[in-house]
């Protein structure tokens, strides 16, 4: 199977890979997946005044995974936390040409960053 | 350093050059069909085929009589235990194999089971592949009339005690099957000492050419019968229709003679480079596993679970390097492999097993690239790894829940 260029590119020079302070304020943490699966991401946002300012993943996982996630960080960064929720899992699909047998990987990465919203959003309502 | 670099010698070998050269003669100029008994192009194939059998017969302490070509492995796993199936049907349908078996007898065995002509027994192995002896013996009912064990395993390289397993179905008057298409060629095998009926092997797997391989019928002590499984011709006494691939079979055979001319240095050689790699690389990185059994396996083979990190993604990141995963990623079926399951490997270190297949062409140069190349994408990629970042800070994976898709 061969990898489209963007895969390999993201699988290459991952952006924004590493990880934040879970406790952190205006940190949300998601991870997602199992390792007896195959993958599992962790996928990071940090907030100020409703909008995402950066964002982190660390991921196990096979390189649509790898990629599927520094693709989402790189999206998160300067949206809303509205916008955000936007996001789906068709876009990374589509901007990075998975295969159908990827597809999990795309799904994978939007629900880390429901995850790491639905997060940031509990810590900010028990402050 | 020639890239990408080959170490995927399970799957196939690049076919040595003095095979090609000994094919040649037999596409344009020596064409005949080996089955023309009345001039002399048919003559020339038959008296090529004849020697071929002959080198191939020599190399597992066969008659040349016993041997059977057939298209591959494959067919021939898929001959033996439908033959036998077939033809022994009023002794019983009863089959014992093991769990770690390649597909072409699996999944020969479960469509089998499927159709309601056979009753299969699935041996389990031990932690570090093997099949127990005595375990065949207890599977054992008046109702079996095969056991197909296989040599060498394809994943982790571990060897059976097949000689035992021989003696035990000789001592009960079971057929015993042996998949050896790992195994001839790269560590002796010897049909009579190991008292193997059937026995299958292929021409691709030894730097032959892809398209041929065999199935060894015993002859006698016992005389084993097959039904054809293909009508035609009657060619391969009856067992096989179709016209042999003259030049396929001479490939086979100038394959099976270097190989039992240069085993015991090639063999040497290949578990030297092999132990380098296996240090090399597991001195370097902690939590690397070692799949299979540690002393008694293919002189070729390693096979390391890297933990917290994934096997497709160590594959991409050493793209110049041809190797395999067990990870469920680059399999069709999506499930990491059952090889490694069937040891008691865990699914997660599973999805983390990469496979090193070393052959006759691979260099120490290649070996010293391929070490360097593993501990730096490993290290790169736990990196990566949240679980990496976790096992660090002290998490206990184990207890983790995890939310299983």
């Amino acid at each position: 199977m061969a990898y489209s260029d963007k895969v390999v590119d993201h699988f290459n020079n991952p952006r924004n890979m590493g990880s934040f302070k879970k406790e952190e304020e205006g940190v949300g943490t998601g991870m997602v997946g199992a390792p007896e699966c195959g993958d599992v991401m962790k996928l990071q946002i940090k907030v100020q005044n409703d909008t995402i300012v950066d964002a982190k993943f660390k991921t196990f996982g096979c390189g649509s995974a790898i990629a599927s996630s520094s693709l989402a960080t790189e999206w998160l960064k300067g949206k809303t936390l509205e916008e955000a929720q936007k996001i789906k899992n068709t876009d990374i699909v589509q901007e990075l040409n998975l295969p159908p047998v990827k597809i999990h990987c795309s799904v994978l990465a939007e629900d880390a960053i429901k995850a790491a919203l639905a997060d940031y959003q509990k810590k900010a309502e028990n402050k | 350093m020639k890239f990408p670099i080959f170490l995927d010698n399970h799957s196939t070998t690049p076919m040595d050059p003095r095979v090609l050269e000994a094919m040649l003669p037999y596409f344009v100029e020596k064409f005949g069909n080996a089955a023309s008994r009345n001039h002399a192009f048919g003559w020339e194939a038959e008296e090529a085929v004849e020697k071929a059998r002959k080198q191939i017969a020599r190399l597992i302490k066969a008659d040349s009589k016993e041997i059977v070509f057939t298209s591959g492995a494959t067919e021939a796993d898929n001959l033996a235990l439908k033959g036998v199936l077939e033809m022994y049907k009023e002794k019983g349908n009863h089959i014992i194999t093991s769990a770690t078996e390649h597909r072409a007898v699996l999944d020969t065995a479960k469509s089998l089971e499927a159709k309601g002509m056979a009753t299969v027994t699935y041996l389990p192995v031990d932690k570090q592949g093997m099949v127990n002896p005595e375990d065949v013996r207890n599977a054992i009912t008046d109702k079996t009339i095969l056991i197909s064990v296989m040599l060498a395993n394809n994943e982790i390289g571990t060897i059976n005690p097949v000689q035992e397993i021989g003696k035990i179905a000789k001592e009960k008057g079971v057929l015993f099957h042996c998949d050896a298409t790992q195994g001839v060629g790269k560590i002796p095998v010897d049909v009579q000492a190991m008292n193997i009926d059937l026995m299958s092997f292929s021409a691709h797997k030894i730097y032959g050419p892809k398209g041929v391989g065999a199935l060894y019928v015993r002859k006698k002590n016992p005389r084993v019968r097959i039904a054809a499984q293909m009508d035609g011709g009657g060619h391969e006494r009856g067992m096989r229709s179709g016209t042999l691939p003259v030049p396929l079979i001479v490939g086979f055979g100038k394959a099976c003679e270097l190989c039992e001319q240069e085993m015991p240095v090639e063999s040497a050689r290949l578990a030297k480079m092999r132990d380098h790699l296996q240090t090399g690389i597991m001195a370097a990185l902690e939590e690397s596993y070692l799949n299979g059994h540690p002393t008694n396996r293919l002189p070729g083979n390693l096979n390391i679970s890297f933990a917290y990190v994934e096997g497709e993604s160590l594959l991409m990141g050493m793209k110049e390097i041809a190797l395999s995963s067990g990870s469920a990623c680059t399999s069709a079926t999506l499930e990491p492999s059952y090889v490694l399951r069937a040891l008691g490997v865990g699914t997660e270190l599973a999805h983390s097993s990469i496979r090193f297949g070393l052959g006759r062409f691979n260099t120490d140069e290649e070996i010293d690239y391929t070490i360097k190349k593993v501990i730096e994408i490993v290290t790169k990629l736990r990196e990566m790894s949240p679980l990496y970042e976790m096992a660090k800070e002290g998490v206990d994976l184990k207890s983790v829940q995890w939310a299983a898709h």
